[in-house]
């Protein structure tokens, strides 16, 4: 494999995951290759990359992989640390980013469920989902973003499954907009930084996306 | 309470706790340590983690920390210079060791811990096949971090070291009970050697409950939680 002079993603174009990296790294400034995998034919650079998982978003960086999306969000942080800084630096808010950033992961499997499933196990996916992004409402109070008055870590690795809600709303008929006004707002006011409005994609793409994967996947 | 008190919610068989507790006396630091009832959660603990109602809790001084690799970060931050740190310094093998850390608390307890829990042969067979190749990587993961020296974190224990190292008393236990050598010194030397080494350690022998204690309350809950098996 040829040394690339910078690092190098490994992604899937509608991975929240991915776009959590791809955030990362538009909002500390860093130029990097991106590469489109195709998870329906896995290339043998990715299984090479992560043999363990043979998941993305993976970091290529000076012929080292970084697997795992928090993982790689802590070591960018860590390796480029300019001014721009995900993580804040009091130890004590640190832990509070990290866990609140390892629960927003709990969306997307709680979501997942929501989508892909009926009658009662659909119903208490949908309820935790609700109680989730409650969590996250209280979490956030007042303050612009969860990181306080600037855009971090928690801001990060959440914003990403809000272009999924509209996809849970439908196959959930439920609402979530409704119920969780502010995390709507706090959306609203991430898609105006331009790492989050490139990274993206609208939520009528990722629901196709969805309608695609049941197809392939022959869930009613 | 003072300000820089400290004080640990914990279960005594829970390996999330346990490691915590491990780090805490290799850092030499002093904590109350309060034995929590995870069947009938006390007010403290619902206070303190009101999210996930879970041990382990650091409190510190008013300050609460959940998720036992988010506490493990936070007492390697804040006492950095007390004794060798629990992370390596080196961002890329900080990357490493939070993978394996992942892998083990993702992969490899879920494995054993449903094998205990499994109904069926086939069940119980997969779940002994995962927790082996879980096993075999993480032989691997050692060669790499211990690049040659004793533990995980080099000369001295660290983040994979506890991380892993809380777990070795339900290993055995599974073993115990499903009668399949996990921990084989055919499969996973390295990792047979680094468990015995470990295991002669102050904070190993301080924290880990014995096999056999472990193998009772396993039992128990086969019977009571897990609805498995049935009483002798």
């Amino acid at each position: 494999m040829a040394t690339s002079n910078g690092p190098v993603l490994l992604d899937f174009w509608v991975s929240p995951f991915g776009q959590r990296v791809r955030i990362a790294m538009a909002e500390k400034g860093i130029e990097y290759e991106y590469k489109e995998e195709d998870l329906f034919n896995k290339s043998e650079l990715l299984l090479n990359s992560n043999p363990v998982h043979k998941k993305v978003p993976v970091l290529i960086h000076d012929g080292k992989t970084i697997c795992e999306s928090l993982i790689i969000m802590e070591y960018v942080d860590e390796v480029w640390s300019g001014k721009v800084k995900l993580l804040p630096s009091d130890s004590y808010q640190r832990a509070q980013a990290r866990f609140w950033a390892d629960f927003s992961s709990k969306v997307y499997e709680c979501g997942t469920r929501v989508w892909k499933l009926k009658g009662e196990k659909q119903e208490a996916a949908k309820k935790e989902m609700i109680e989730m992004l409650k969590l996250f409402e209280a979490e956030l109070g007042n303050k612009t973003y969860f990181g306080g008055d600037t855009f971090g870590f928690v801001d990060t690795a959440l914003i990403p499954f809000t272009s999924w809600f509209y996809t849970y709303e439908t196959f959930g008929n439920f609402s979530i907009k409704e119920v969780t006004p502010k995390i709507g707002a706090w959306a609203k006011r991430c898609m105006e930084r331009e790492s989050v409005a490139k990274a993206l994609y609208e939520p009528n793409k990722v629901y196709e996306f969805v309608c695609f994967l049941k197809k392939y996947y022959g869930i009613e | 309470m003072a300000e820089d008190e400290l004080k640990l919610l914990g279960m005594w068989a829970s390996p999330f706790a346990i490691r915590v507790r491990m780090m805490l006396e290799e850092k030499g630091l002093s904590y109350e340590y309060i034995e929590q009832d995870l069947l009938n959660k006390s007010e403290l603990l619902l206070k303190h983690n009101p999210i996930h109602k879970k041990v382990p809790v650091l409190i510190h001084g008013n300050r609460d920390i959940c998720e036992s690799l988010v506490i493990l970060q936070y007492i390697d931050e804040k006492w950095s210079k007390t004794g060798p740190p629990i992370l390596p310094i080196d961002p890329y093998d900080r990357a490493i060791a939070r993978f394996w850390a992942m892998y083990i608390d993702d992969k490899l307890l879920p494995s054993f811990i449903g094998f205990m829990k499994a109904t069926t042969e086939e069940a119980k067979a997969e779940k002994i096949a995962d927790t082996r190749t879980a096993l075999e990587l993480l032989e691997g993961a050692f060669k790499k971090c211990s690049a040659g020296k004793d533990f995980f974190g080099g000369d001295s224990i660290g983040y994979l070291d506890v991380t892993l190292g809380s777990q070795l008393g339900w290993i055995e236990t599974a073993e115990r009970i499903s009668g399949a050598k996990l921990l084989d010194e055919a499969k996973v030397p390295l990792l047979v050697d680094w468990a015995k080494r470990f295991l002669t350690l102050n904070c190993a022998k301080k924290t880990l409950p014995t096999v056999e204690q472990l193998e009772k309350y396993a039992r128990e809950l086969q019977v009571t939680r897990w609805k498995v098996a049935t009483a002798n």
